[in-house]
């Protein structure tokens, strides 16, 4: 790391760096470490945060498993597992309980969108990359930055704590559609448990996400005006690399889509806390009586508010990916990617489009034919977007002498899951195929194959990429392998027959994965203990990957210089790993994002910043 | 390090840092508010379809309120007045006038809690047969309640939809809230209610569905009233701490760097413009409609 040392380079300070008096405080380790204002430390923070978060949403997901696999045998260490979510989660004879299979699945759900793949996508990759990128010194905002960090982590944190609460975590799933969601965890739907009325997992979500949605507002304010005011000279708008397109409109997103849900948590806290009835129909029976509420309110609008943010949500956890995934193909194909401006364009008409499909989820809620055709054309709609966007990246392997690297393995791999993942969304946007299809294994493989082998195949990607840049070594080639390969197959293990099994009519929220409803599930059950097996096998894959994180931080091998994979954008031209304030000198943009294997050079790429 | 552009402009945008965030930030709370009005719509037009529930309308003190919106639009203007006074370099009109700002901003949280508590301490009791009696001084034992009526229209008992039809529907009372008089029983005759010596009203809790005061659970109206003018007001307490941050620790920055904090002050006092913008709307959907 013969660059990150500042003495090295007594030159390369900024001429402007003498009357700066912040810049030269030694930080202490409380200031510089954990309560940071500087956005690759922060990026950092997020990316371990959600990183955690996604082993735990992953373990969740693994002892559901056993559940579907095996239902109503006692689960591994049954004894460990209900010393720790206690006797209403684990039964005594050592099997899960459908409380427990309720809380996992929606707390699975929740933990992997809001907790793990947001933070990693947005908050990691996008505040540690997108200010180097641009050729920033920071955020716009730090402190809000930081605040942003912990706002989150607080979120998380009592996400995790409602698992431990009277009752366990939340169980309405990670919808939390009401009525339902409205007396869950509460005396009404379970007098011996002994729910404390805001203590409670439901109560606790609620608290939870109003946590996340601020953290996401703070971050979007943020990430939206560094890109519009710290681009550094020289770099216009159409200079930016396709992963800051990506992450601007993401951030238009969560800063336009959470308020709603944001007002809807607030009104089923009422719900909940101060006995309103915004959700909670006239004439609601629980357990045999009437529930001395005003009634009067509408479950359905709690659906609008929920899927006018979820919606939107799903680009939010695609597009970070697809931006990682741009960068990486050009890279290792050495050639500009395929159509720039047409992949801008389209993101920005994605970003549009997604905020006027959220019905698409709700057609079998009865709201009227002719909104559910409303939203079935704008659905059809934005698939152009998606495909150009596909295609585009798809295109762009076209003649390319490709370095199949292991970011590249993992971008490759990308483009065909994605592509399944997008493609057998098509069907469901057509209300008559989603009569059938609704809340089946059908829709579970559609949306994981976009976020499970998409999203996180594009993220792995990422960190495959970036890992030079931040600890100044590369990860291991063989343990990176290790990874890859077995993922790849297992990830197609679990959801593949996810398909076969939602065309067969097996519904996602059998606690015993299908095997009361043997009529339907008949020829289907078996593929339960695959996926399962498929799942835990997974796990396993993912052992060389946390080896090699860590391990590599002190036995991988070092990078050679600043821009290790031969690279354009401005992230290269800092040291390694970049100081506070990112850039030795003041950074110019005088060309294009991806100038690989311009004829007539002699070498096959032009940093950015390389004068004419 | 130096992030740049926090108090001059950038010259192709034409705009400092702090600018773009609160306008952002605006627009993300014009998607909050917005997702309550459209709640407020749905709650209103599902009403109708209730049996028995009728929207109260004109219920809410419509003098205070006004005034209220008065003291907010003038809120808006001093505080216009002391970022002006800032650029011209006037300390002690900006005193003055973001002093008068912090004044008005208290002044509507006054006028506020006075309306809450009208609110909070007069109680409605829907008896399972329909019935609905409203009054104060409510007192809950174990078997009973007692209960000081409503003087005038029709003790205080109504059935659903006189509120504001007229019409003399038989269907439950829920959420009507003043009484005709025409129509109106005397309470004391239903089922389970006698009058008492000092003329409250005892109602034996065996024929009560619920009661509450007229605070959020009354009805989805209360609901959203209450919901959208206390989140409004958590918003006038959060723009009143920044602004009076600027009162009583402006001058720190401002013997430092002047501009700075006129750019403060501007970006605060757009947010108490989107706070004052919020109640114009609020008024009239609430009070008047």
């Amino acid at each position: 790391m013969h660059t990150s040392s500042a003495a090295a380079h007594p030159e390369a300070h900024p001429p402007d760096h003498g009357h700066d008096d912040h810049g030269h405080h030694e930080l202490g380790f409380w200031r510089k470490y954990v309560f940071s204002t500087d956005h690759k430390v922060i990026g950092i923070q997020y990316g371990l945060t959600a990183l955690v978060f996604l082993l735990f949403g992953f373990v969740l997901m693994m002892l559901m498993r056993w559940q579907l696999a095996y239902p109503g045998k006692p689960l591994p260490s049954s004894e460990l597992l209900r010393a720790i979510f206690g006797g209403s989660m684990v039964a005594p004879e050592g099997h899960m309980t459908p409380d427990m299979y309720n809380a996992f699945g929606a707390m699975h759900g929740t933990i992997m969108v809001f907790l793990a793949i947001v933070p990693l996508a947005f908050g990691a990759f996008g505040n540690y990359v997108v200010p180097l990128q641009i050729g920033a010194p920071d955020m716009a905002f730090p402190r809000l930055n930081m605040v942003s960090y912990w706002s989150y982590l607080v979120g998380g944190l009592i996400m995790l704590g409602s698992f431990f609460v009277p009752g366990g975590a939340a169980k309405a799933g990670w919808t939390s559609y009401s009525p339902l969601a409205g007396i869950s965890d509460t005396a009404l739907s379970n007098p011996n448990i002994g729910f404390h009325p805001v203590f409670n997992g439901q109560t606790l979500w609620l608290i939870g996400m109003v946590f996340l949605i601020s953290s996401s507002l703070l971050g979007s304010v943020n990430f939206i005006t560094t890109i519009i005011q710290l681009r550094a000279p020289g770099m216009t708008w159409m200079r930016l690399p396709f992963f800051c397109w990506a992450q601007l409109v993401t951030a238009f997103l969560l800063l336009l889509a959470f308020p709603p849900l944001e007002a809807a948590a607030v009104m089923q806290l009422m719900d909940r806390l101060a006995g309103t009835s915004f959700f909670m129909p006239t004439g609601l029976v629980v357990n045999g009586a009437q529930v001395a509420i005003s009634g009067g309110g509408s479950p359905l609008l709690y659906q609008h508010l929920f899927w006018f943010l979820g919606h939107p949500e799903v680009y939010v956890l695609i597009l970070p990916g697809l931006g990682i995934v741009a960068e990486v193909i050009a890279n290792n194909t050495r050639k500009p990617i395929w159509g720039y401006r047409t992949m801008v364009g389209a993101v920005w008409v994605l970003g549009f489009l997604s905020f006027i499909v959220w019905a698409h989820h709700m057609y079998m809620t009865g709201m009227g034919q002719g909104v559910a055709t409303f939203f079935q054309t704008t659905t059809v709609l934005i698939s152009v977007p998606s495909v150009i966007l596909v295609t585009s990246l798809l295109i762009s392997l076209w003649g390319g002498s490709i370095r199949f690297t292991l970011p590249m393995l993992w971008a490759t791999a990308f483009l065909p899951m994605f592509g399944i993942g997008g493609l057998t969304g098509l069907p469901l946007a057509f209300t008559f195929l989603d009569l059938f299809l609704h809340d089946t294994y059908y829709v579970i493989g559609h949306f994981h194959y976009v976020v499970a082998p998409g999203t996180i195949f594009a993220m792995f990607a990422g960190i495959y990429y970036w890992y030079p840049k931040v600890t100044g070594r590369k990860l291991s080639t063989c343990l990176g392998h290790l990874h890859f390969w077995p993922s790849l197959v297992l990830m197609n293990g679990i959801f593949l027959p996810m398909f076969l099994q939602g065309m067969g009519g097996m519904h996602r929220r059998w606690y015993d994965g299908g095997a009361a409803y043997e009529q339907v599930s008949e020829g289907l059950l078996h593929w339960n203990t695959f996926m399962s097996k498929s799942a835990w096998l997974l796990g396993l894959a993912q052992i060389p990957f946390l080896i090699n994180l860590f391990l590599s931080l002190k036995l991988g091998r070092r990078v050679e210089n600043d821009n290790p994979w031969d690279a354009t954008t401005l992230e290269w031209a800092t040291p390694t790993p970049p100081p506070h304030g990112n850039f030795d000198k003041p950074v110019t943009a005088h060309r294009g994002p991806y100038e690989y294997s311009v004829p007539g050079q002699p070498r096959d790429f032009i940093p950015q910043n390389q004068p004419d | 390090m130096e992030i740049p552009y926090t108090v001059s402009a950038r010259q192709d945008t034409g705009l400092w840092n702090a600018k773009i965030g609160i306008w952002l930030f605006l627009a993300s709370e014009v998607m909050l508010f917005g997702g309550l009005f459209s709640a407020y719509i749905f709650l209103r037009l599902g009403a109708g379809s209730v049996p028995g529930y009728v929207w109260p309308m004109h219920v809410l003190n419509v003098p205070l309120g006004f005034v209220n919106t008065l003291v907010l639009i003038g809120s808006s203007v001093t505080v216009i007045l002391s970022w002006a006074a800032l650029k011209l370099g006037e300390w002690k009109n900006f005193k003055l006038w973001m002093g008068l700002t912090l004044a008005l901003s208290l002044t509507f949280l006054v006028i506020k809690s006075f309306e809450y508590k009208a609110k909070f301490t007069h109680y409605g009791v829907f008896l399972k047969s329909g019935e609905v009696i409203t009054g104060h001084h409510l007192h809950a034992a174990d078997d009973h309640l007692t209960i000081v009526p409503d003087e005038g229209h029709g003790h205080g008992a109504a059935k659903g939809g006189h509120g504001e039809t007229g019409k003399a529907d038989a269907a439950a009372g829920h959420g009507a809230e003043k009484a005709d008089a025409g129509h109106a029983t005397d309470p004391a005759t239903l089922k389970g209610v006698s009058r008492q010596a000092d003329g409250s009203l005892r109602i034996e809790k065996s024929e009560v569905f619920r009661y509450a005061n007229h605070g959020p659970k009354y009805n989805t109206f209360y609901a959203i009233y209450f919901t959208l003018t206390g989140l409004h007001a958590l918003h006038v307490i959060g723009g009143a701490l920044v602004l009076g941050y600027f009162f009583f620790r402006g001058h720190v920055l401002y013997q430092k760097a002047p501009e700075h904090l006129a750019n403060r002050v501007e970006v605060g006092g757009l947010f108490w413009h989107f706070v004052d913008l919020v109640w114009i709307f609020l008024f009239p959907l609430l009070y008047l409609l």
